[in-house]
């Protein structure tokens, strides 16, 4: 099978991921589409790996995976103390910061 | 056929400012951890400063390393060396600041105890408690760290590690305010999603140069694009996801939307060490993706770089015009100077890398000591950013309200002044690169900018001051420093600037 149609996947899911950002008004879920973005890129690093028959792809995925880890730690932390004050992690409800 | 792994050679001398920093953080981590509560922010303060020092020493051994180390991975060359050394510098003025606590009689501008919901009665009971989150000591190490390493990476992967590095922390930190508690954790929340997002570009744009290249070495990619037949649309589109993600970090328009909320919301000493250090980290990873690893494709990238810095330069320039808060106009400002400095990138030339260092330099310190004045115009409820509260601060405290004036011209460039040595570099550069268009554009927004600058000294000199008007809080040495170092480069790098362009001269070619 042709391993570019794993890269058009990967592409149809960064996309989905990133309409997910701009569309979705829940913090967790804004959040979760990032990571979905993230998993995208390691679909893109091995799919190139397997074309270009090197293993740097695949070592690369992993650092994204760590990258990722910790980044949900940073971001759950985040969203949860915002969470215990307004009771509400919706990304509209956050607007004291404006002109 | 398992071939055996050979160890990339590691050269520990070019690399120690960097494991200086991180050492120091890892070890102030451990004294959060064993040591009394009480004695933690003394230890933590001495620890960052003296590592921060102990790194600059090093970088001062090493000024003459122009290599690659750990398997290509780490380029250690004049622009990192000279982006490095500006930065521990900066990075210890913002740990003063951090360290202040003389302002109000509470803890400083960090929270008592991050976990407590803002509102509720332990956070009032401990909101003017000397108590402070003193994490934040380690967490900005951390992420000075991070900085060092981002102009260094000559490896895509390791400049997103790098990356990922200086922010965690940065998003943290900006959650950390102790008065006015709501806008600050909105202001993680939002740096937090929005940097994620951009990161996740710039990692795309990682895999996709990735597929390009066979490798994400900045030199590989540079011996790629000599090549013909090789599958451009992989090198237009993964430049446009990284630049995406670098352009973020930057603050450059359209990809600025969170730089005012989160410059407003965060405490000011983060917002100092953000809107300068950061800022000048950036730059450096902009300068070496552009120069090093796409700098054959230059007439590709820079119709888009030019609309860019247009876009910044007049967004900037306008909205700044518009703002009531002391902290969102600088905000505005920043963005305005991100998209002069974007000249020099444009120039793609030795005097255009030099003008940008020097400009990185004059931008960072002048930054620094702007923010630091911010934190010392107070009123019941903690500082008093809002244009209208400053109005007559002159009057009431000529020192203080002439330094800040002495920035703002500075900031709009006008001679004598560090700024205008800084401008004069990018905007020669630019024109002998053939980006004359843009210096004009830059005139003139500079132009803009120096009406507000002058709106606000206007404000706080020519009009009779409130009657319950803001104070102005007697700084310890800590913020002394800080305001006396930054004026004090601010002045000289106007009237005596020839060292310091010669050292970025010096420094203004990178390895390969």
């Amino acid at each position: 099978m042709n391993p570019s149609y794993y890269l058009f996947l990967a592409a149809l899911l960064f996309t989905i991921g990133a309409l997910g950002v701009l569309l979705r008004r829940n913090a967790i879920l804004v959040f979760m589409s990032i990571e979905l973005m993230l998993n995208s890129v390691n679909l893109t690093l091995v799919t190139f790996s397997r074309i270009r028959g090197t293993l740097d792809g695949q070592i690369m995925a992993f650092f994204v995976m760590v990258v990722a880890a910790a980044e949900v730690v940073i971001g759950l932390a985040i969203i949860m103390s915002i969470f215990r004050t307004r009771r509400s992690a919706s990304v509209d409800d956050a607007n004291l910061l404006k002109y | 056929m398992p071939t055996d792994i050979q160890a990339p050679e590691i050269l520990y001398g070019p690399l120690s400012p960097m494991l200086i920093v991180f050492a120091a953080a890892c070890i102030g981590v451990l004294v959060e951890a064993l040591a009394p509560a009480a004695r933690r922010r003394g230890i933590q303060v001495v620890l960052a400063v003296g590592g921060l020092l102990a790194a600059l020493v090093a970088i001062i051994v090493q000024r003459g390393a122009r290599t690659l180390t750990a398997g290509d991975a780490i380029a250690v060359d004049g622009p990192t060396l000279f982006i490095q050394g500006v930065l521990v510098v900066l990075g210890v003025l913002s740990i003063l600041l951090l360290a202040e606590r003389g302002l109000d009689g509470s803890g400083g501008a960090v929270v008592a105890r991050a976990s407590t919901t803002p509102g509720s009665r332990e956070d009032m009971r401990l909101a003017d408690s000397d108590a402070m989150q003193s994490e934040v000591f380690p967490l900005a190490m951390f992420s000075l760290g991070g900085m060092m390493l981002f102009p260094a990476s000559n490896n895509l992967l390791l400049m997103f590690v790098a990356l990922e590095t200086l922010s965690f922390p940065l998003y943290l930190m900006a959650g950390l305010a102790r008065r006015r508690r709501l806008l600050s954790q909105e202001a993680a929340v939002k740096y937090f999603l929005l940097g994620a997002f951009a990161s996740a570009f710039f990692i795309y744009g990682v895999a996709l140069l990735y597929g390009y290249a066979g490798s994400v070495d900045a030199g590989k990619i540079f011996d790629a694009t000599g090549d013909v037949g090789s599958n451009d649309v992989l090198l237009y589109l993964g430049l446009a996801m990284l630049a995406v993600g670098l352009l973020f970090k930057i603050g450059a328009v359209p990809f600025q939307a969170w730089t005012p909320d989160v410059y407003q919301g965060s405490p000011t000493p983060v917002t100092a060490l953000m809107a300068a250090c950061t800022k000048i980290a950036a730059f450096g990873a902009v300068l070496r993706v552009f120069y090093v690893a796409v700098g054959r494709d230059q007439w590709d990238w820079r119709p888009m770089m030019w609309a860019i810095a247009i876009l910044t330069m007049v967004v900037g320039a306008i909205l700044a015009v518009t703002q009531t808060d002391v902290k969102r106009m600088l905000a505005y400002s920043s963005v305005a100077h991100t998209g002069f400095i974007l000249i020099g990138v444009i120039a793609v030339s030795k005097a255009g890398l030099s003008g940008t260092l020097f400009y990185l330099a004059t931008y960072g310190f002048t930054t620094m000591a702007a923010f630091a004045i911010v934190t010392l115009v107070r009123d019941s409820s903690g500082e008093a950013t809002h244009l209208a509260q400053w109005t007559g601060l002159g009057r009431r405290s000529p020192l203080v309200a002439g330094v800040f004036a002495f920035l703002l011209f500075a900031f709009a460039g006008i001679p004598l002044t560090s700024g205008f040595m800084a401008k004069f570099a990018v905007f020669q550069a630019g024109t002998a690169g053939g980006a004359g268009v843009l210096v004009v554009v830059g005139v003139v927004a500079s132009a803009v900018t120096a009406f507000f600058y002058a709106r606000v000294v206007v404000l706080m000199f020519f009009n009779e001051p409130a009657a319950d008007g803001p104070t102005v809080a007697i700084p310890s040495a800590l913020t002394a420093t800080t305001i006396a170092l930054g004026l004090a480069v601010t002045i000289v790098l106007g009237v005596y600037p020839q060292p310091m362009l010669d050292l970025a001269d010096q420094a203004a070619l990178f390895i390969r």
